[in-house]
């Protein structure tokens, strides 16, 4: 899933002091199984949002709405006829979200009240940790499963530098396992250490964020 | 002699000799007589001198131009090259400019992680961008392809062979230790002329990790450096044990050099011991010596261990 972090409310109040009226914005799907956007923390943000603005002289209305799908405009469209009387939106959904609400309310400033972190994945109550960069040129098949480009530290794609600890996490945090040496033992369990013997060539990054803006086409979906 | 990028350090290895590099930083400011200070220090104790490319990530002297300055005192120059802040076209280019400056040896590393600089007392810039193009491995083909094919990375034509003697470092004794040896292989068939290793101060597990490295026949294929950092005190000792991945400190190291009256003493004792050792391991061709803010002590210890004078002629 996406996963995102909630901002400080000094930052995100920072940029709605004067207004009148605001909306809260959640979404019911990815943010809110990472426990940063969903309705509950919709609920939780509002009234902190109001005190905060309250505190500063600058008191306000808000509202909340979780959508279904923040990223999909048809679960935006029935917000649309109340939108009139906001001066601004804070949106905790991921990136996409804000950007689709910001587009759809145009111009209406619509203002990140999270951050957007990674593609993760719950491990354990209260921790998630990256699974996925979206590389665009997925390498799973070469690593047993296990992702270097996300989860090693220098992206590295012909096994561990110098850096991992003795007892097997990374040097760089002392937190996470080095990803290699997981990926070493998978290979071990799996007799298949030849897997890793071979020179894997520089990467095309090209169909990732460094090729520019990246759009995918599917010719046989389009109208 | 047959050469490839025609490097002191390559003409002393290949005829034979015992090779002695060490290691010299570049300084936090742009004043060249830091580093011509360094070189007259240590002119003639080594064959090449490692130049650091912004070691632990914290900004220093580029290596390229601390390297000329060596170059420029009659030292020749070890270029550190890592893959932390540069993509391949600005390595590529880089390369191109410090092989026109006359460097002709480049140490292929991955590089500290930017986040490792603010672990000292210094700030650094862990909140940097990193880069990770390519890694070290690649970097090591790409030199080679500039080298033996006049390629850049990209296919591209250069308009002459790039003269280098490529160098990658090996960390034997970190986790998975098994993996190591083979990982250096990888390092070998990409094109490592030679191979500075993690500083050893465990003789037994080095030993071992190059009687595989000689079983696997990688002694024949590239030339290895045993490294040695002079301990300095056993504060030193046990802060690299916790911190240093890779780094396997004994722990009757670290008690002789607490009980030792003059630390510094027994640290040249240590290191005299360990580049002895180290020369009677099978399949070892030198040593790459750091002496960490204590450079003087490197021409005394030198001198001990009989690798002084340097292999004139050469």
């Amino acid at each position: 899933m996406i996963i995102a972090e909630w901002k400080p409310i000094a930052e995100i109040v920072a940029r709605l002091e004067g207004c009148r009226s605001i909306l809260v914005a959640g979404c019911a799907t990815c943010v809110a199984e990472c426990a940063a956007g969903g309705e509950r923390e919709v609920e939780s943000l509002a009234p902190l949002i109001q005190m905060a603005l309250a505190q500063r002289g600058s008191p306000v209305n808000v509202f909340t709405a979780t959508l279904e799908r923040q990223c999909e405009p048809e679960f935006i469209e029935p917000l649309f006829p109340r939108m009139n009387t906001v001066d601004a939106v804070v949106s905790i959904a991921c990136g996409i979200g804000i950007q689709t609400l910001g587009d759809r309310f145009d111009p209406i400033p619509v203002y990140p009240g999270v951050n957007t972190t990674s593609l993760a994945v719950r491990e354990e109550p209260g921790r998630w940790t990256v699974r996925c960069e979206a590389c665009g040129s997925c390498v799973l098949g070469d690593t047993f499963g296990l992702c270097p480009i996300a989860r090693c530290a220098k992206s590295l794609l012909n096994g561990p530098c110098g850096g991992t600890r003795e007892n097997g996490k990374c040097e760089v945090n002392s937190d996470v396992d080095c990803i290699w040496l997981k990926i070493y033992e998978r290979a071990m369990a799996r007799g298949k250490l030849e897997a890793l013997l071979g020179i894997q060539p520089t990467r095309n990054w090209s169909n990732s964020r460094h090729g520019g803006q990246k759009v995918m086409i599917r010719e046989e979906l389009r109208p | 002699m047959n050469t490839k990028a025609g490097s002191r350090l390559e003409q002393v290895l290949k005829a034979g000799e015992f090779a002695v590099t060490v290691e010299v930083g570049p300084p936090r400011g742009p004043n060249a007589g830091a580093v011509i200070d360094k070189a007259r220090l240590l002119t003639g104790v080594a064959d090449g001198y490692n130049v650091t490319d912004n070691q632990t990530a914290v900004v220093r002297m580029s290596s390229i131009a601390a390297s000329k300055i060596l170059l420029d005192e009659g030292l020749e120059p070890v270029m550190q090259m890592v893959c932390r802040d540069r993509n391949r076209i600005a390595m590529q280019s880089d390369l191109l400019g410090a092989s026109a400056l006359g460097i002709r040896n480049v140490l292929c590393l991955s590089g500290d992680h930017q986040k490792a600089s603010a672990s000292g007392k210094l700030k650094g810039h862990p909140g940097a961008k990193n880069v990770y193009d390519i890694d070290s491995i690649q970097l090591v083909s790409m030199v080679a392809g500039m080298r033996d094919r006049a390629v850049q990375e990209g296919g591209d034509p250069l308009t002459e062979p790039t003269p280098f003697w490529i160098g990658a470092a090996w960390t034997p004794l970190a986790p998975p230790t098994d993996f190591r040896v083979f990982r250096l292989a990888k390092k070998v068939q990409a094109g490592a002329d030679f191979i500075q290793t993690q500083a050893i101060f465990d003789l037994r597990a080095f030993a071992h990790a190059m009687q595989q490295a000689v079983e696997l026949g990688i002694t024949e294929r590239t030339f290895i450096l045993g490294g040695v950092i002079v301990p300095k005190s056993a504060a030193m000792l046990r802060y690299m044990q916790r911190n240093v991945p890779g780094v396997v400190v004994p722990e009757a190291l670290i008690d002789r050099m607490s009980q030792a009256k003059d630390p510094l003493q027994e640290g040249v004792a240590i290191t005299l011991e360990l580049i002895a050792g180290l020369r009677a391991i099978p399949g070892v061709k030198g040593v790459h010596l750091q002496a960490i803010e204590a450079e003087h002590l490197l021409p005394e210890i030198l001198h001990a261990v009989g690798l002084l004078p340097r292999p004139m002629g050469i």
